[in-house]
């Protein structure tokens, strides 16, 4: 019933849709939400979701991509790739200015790299098979890889490898820099002021290298701390734009039935947010690779993706999303069978083990998601203890293993070398921090595959060893998938042309126009 | 008098210390840190990056050391500064204290005239169907959770009548000044700041009215009016004079706490205030943050009692200073 509506909503707002109908129209001021305050709006430095959020309006990276994942041209025009996959010659945009007026070269390129190997610990990540940068000429630069490395066309997005400007942070403690509190990017949005606790307000960049674009004049991010709030200053016509999860999933159905209101779910495919259970492979009762399957078929996801995240999202299938690169659907399935649940947990020799489950802090929605899961577990005939933390609290815990089965997401960054090895690989067994191999998996054929996977060349290698690693994967369960989250973007419906990329909102109000 | 006031700030500052020192461990005793929250929002922190923000804020010093660098600080006004806001925690709180004070003074001011006012009427009217209203209401409006209110009140007058504003402390993006801008944020604090003025009102209606009526069977009522004063005359001079007492105590112990006491007003109506800014620092672990509001609050109850101590002076002019 809930799908029904939600699916005809889509159809009268034209939710798929993503031309937009009529020319462009130039003018007036989108009023948005961020939720929470960010502590800071330099991206290279700040890289919380709220930051990337704003700043991806300063902002601007070498690529867009395509909900397709496709390479997209950002502040470079074009690019080649060598025939053996390790050298990348990019040509960049001319004309190009930074928001203080100075233009952006070349320099500024290989300056970024290097600024963000000190302060960016994904882009550290990213750039390990980096060997050297080199500028030929103001508008170009060449990237010499170590061996190829399959995901390196897909780290260019703005969050991930934002350009910052040399002339304002070479030489000095990029930490300390005043010039953090007023950010200038190349991107189509100035910053203007920022009230704390208040709102932040960007105005519309005159000297954009796309001409007539941006076409609204100015943003105001609203900070609206409580989330029943956040509602009604949509309904009440205060705030025209509801970036994903700035509601409570409950009010989507209802903020969806406004006037002239548009949602869609688009716009997530760059980050494909993966939700699972992480379970400490280490001990008790979760251990037991038969105990662990058995939560696969104990848990019911289809009715929380129905009724706990309102139809949107889609049933995990394996450590991969579908929308990201080397997807296999080719693995073991686990579908809702507590009868088969049961009989696992008797191999398994479970007796009653006491087990504690971790919420995620993160609102009502996984709240109630946790209070299905628990009696999921408990119709099978799992002992499960709900502990309350609170966000810290949470990433105490998780970070010192101090849990048996605890509820998360991560974004998988489009590659499997990106987003999805990191929670498995052996390597990334560290405590202390509570986004790597929280759950304590080690197999070194997974390790291998994973390491092979990331150089291996051409893709069609790429491929079959995902595959072959997400079938393994399936099989032993390391953690319990659960969904693939889908944060809906809800908006006036005379806000057009939004979301146009794989990471939707975050990479700014370049396009979108306002039609009055 | 004067030597009365120094004695007593003389005090408030051991007194003040010793609030920090308590702080300071107790916030360390909730689990996880700032770099460890930091790591976490970033979607990505290898060890190097929880190293390096640990280092940064100095957490990776032994607690003593912390301490002894924080109260240094403290001593030389200098509230350090916030790890997550990369600003000083004295400009932080300096930006939010005004629209905090303005929210809760607002507030203090409608709960202390509408509690007295209420409370008068019911004492005159004691027994008649006036008073029964007025117990009635200040009992409900004690009763019910602050945050419900707050959330009938946006329901009622923002969502359905559409009169007054939900959110915010004024219309973004209006640029009004002079009056206009008055208005503006006068509309926009009236909601909050009736919310809060509803419970505190509350109890000085009630207080009022008991205080009062206690009052009015004393001897010296009886004399006055034996005297053939006006009624008028009695009630103020003699009996709501003497019956404020109680209820200037009351008022001097919430004065104090009205800089931190409107976390829950701030959050359901953005009110960009000190209360919210302790919440968030909580949630963040911003250790200085949270600590500096600590510092401004507690110091804020202790100029209260001060303060309090001479209203009652003048109240009362039987009661001397004494330290």
């Amino acid at each position: 019933m809930l799908k029904r509506t939600l699916i005809g909503l889509a159809m009268v707002c034209g939710l798929s849709a993503a031309a937009p109908a009529g020319e462009p129209k130039a003018g007036g001021v989108v009023n948005a939400v961020i939720q929470p305050e960010p502590p800071g709006l330099m991206m290279g430095l700040v890289q919380n979701g709220p930051t990337q959020m704003i700043a991806g309006n300063i902002y601007e990276g070498l690529l867009r991509y395509s909900p397709k994942l496709e390479p997209q041209p950002g502040l470079a025009e074009s690019w080649t790739v060598s025939e053996d996959g390790k050298v990348y010659s990019f040509k960049l945009r001319k004309g190009v200015t930074w928001h203080d007026g100075k233009p952006f070269t070349s320099a500024d390129v290989v300056f970024s790299i290097e600024f963000l190997k000190q302060t960016h610990a994904r882009a550290r990540g990213n750039l390990v098979q980096l060997d050297k940068v080199e500028t030929p000429d103001d508008a170009t630069v060449v990237f010499t890889l170590k061996q190829p490395f399959g995901p390196f066309l897909g780290i260019f997005e703005v969050g991930s490898l934002p350009m910052i400007p040399k002339h304002i942070y070479e030489g000095t403690d990029f930490k300390a820099n005043p010039a953090n509190n007023t950010p200038v990017g190349t991107g189509p949005f100035m910053f203007k002021e920022w009230q704390k606790g208040s709102f932040i307000r960007l105005v519309k960049n005159p000297n954009y290298y796309i001409k007539g674009k941006p076409h609204i004049d100015e943003i105001y991010w609203h900070v609206i701390p409580d989330a029943a709030a956040r509602s009604v200053a949509f309904e009440t016509g205060k705030v025209d734009v509801l970036p994903g999860g700035s509601v409570e999933n409950f009010d989507v159905p209802r903020l969806s039935k406004l006037k002239n209101v548009c949602v869609t779910g688009n716009g997530w495919e760059f980050f494909s947010p993966h939700s699972w259970l992480w379970l400490n492979n280490r001990s008790g009762p979760t251990a037991n690779k038969k105990f662990r399957q058995a939560l696969m078929f104990a848990i019911d996801r289809n009715f929380a993706k129905d009724v706990i995240w309102n139809g949107l999202g889609k049933v995990a299938t394996g450590p991969s999303g579908s929308a990201i690169k080397y997807y296999s659907s080719a693995v073991p399935k686990y579908d809702f069978d507590p009868t088969k649940a049961k009989a696992l947990l008797k191999e398994a020799g479970y007796k009653g083990e006491k087990v504690r489950l971790l919420p995620l802090p993160y609102g009502e929605t996984w709240q109630r998601w946790a209070e299905a899961v628990k009696q999921n577990l408990q119709d099978v005939g799992v002992n499960v203890e709900m502990i309350a933390t609170d966000v810290p609290g949470w990433n105490q815990k998780v970070s010192d293993w101090d849990y048996d089965i605890a509820f998360t997401y991560l974004y998988q960054y489009g590659d499997p070398a990106l987003g999805v090895g990191r929670n498995y690989v052996s390597s990334q067994i560290a405590k202390g921090s509570p986004f790597n191999n929280v759950e304590g998996y080690s197999n070194p054929e997974i390790d291998k595959l994973f390491a092979d996977g990331a150089v291996a060349f051409p893709d069609s290698k790429r491929d079959e060893i995902y595959a072959k690693a997400q079938k393994i994967l399936v099989d032993d369960v390391p953690v319990a998938w659960l969904l693939e989250l889908q944060f809906p973007t809800i908006t006036r419906c005379s806000v057009k042309n939004l979301v146009t990329t794989a990471i939707g909102v975050n990479d700014g109000f370049r396009d979108a126009w306002i039609d009055k | 008098m004067l030597a009365f006031i120094a004695q007593r700030i003389g005090k408030a500052v051991i007194v003040l210390l010793a609030i920090v020192v308590l702080n300071f461990f107790l916030i360390r005793l909730a689990p996880g840190d700032p770099a460890l929250v930091m790591a976490g929002e970033a979607g990505a922190g290898d060890q190097l990056f929880v190293a390096q923000l640990r280092e940064k804020f100095g957490l990776d010093q032994p607690l003593p050391v912390q301490l002894f660098v924080y109260v240094k600080g403290i001593l030389s006004f200098d509230l350090g500064f916030s790890f997550r806001q990369q600003m000083p925690v004295s400009k932080l709180i300096l930006d939010r204290l005004p629209a905090t004070l303005l929210l809760t003074g607002t507030a203090f001011a409608i709960s202390l005239a509408f509690g007295v006012l209420f409370g008068t009427l019911a004492a005159r009217r004691a027994g008649t169907w006036t008073d029964t209203a007025i117990t009635v209401l200040a009992l409900i409006f004690y009763a019910t959770p602050l945050f419900w209110i707050a959330l009938m009140a946006i329901l009622l007058f923002s969502v359905t009548m559409e009169w007054l504003p939900s959110f915010g402390y004024e219309t973004v993006g209006a640029n009004y000044t002079g009056l206009a801008h008055m208005l503006d944020v006068g509309a926009h604090l009236l909601l909050p700041a009736t919310t809060i003025g509803l419970f505190f009102m509350a109890t000085y209606t009630r207080m009022t009215r008991a205080s009062m009526l206690e009052v009015k069977r004393l001897d010296f009522v009886k004399t006055a009016r034996a005297k053939g004063l006006r009624d008028a005359v009695i009630q103020r001079r003699h009996v709501l004079r003497n019956a404020l007492l109680p209820v200037v105590t009351l008022a001097g112990l919430q004065a104090g706490t009205l800089v931190g006491g409107a976390v829950l007003t701030e959050t359901v109506f953005a009110w960009p205030g000190i209360g919210r800014l302790m919440y968030e620092a909580l949630l963040q672990r911003d250790y200085n943050l949270l600590l500096g509001v600590f510092v401004v609050c507690s110091a804020m109850v202790l100029v209260f009692n001060l303060l309090t101590d001479l209203i009652y002076r003048s109240v009362d002019p039987r009661i001397e200073f004494a330290a």
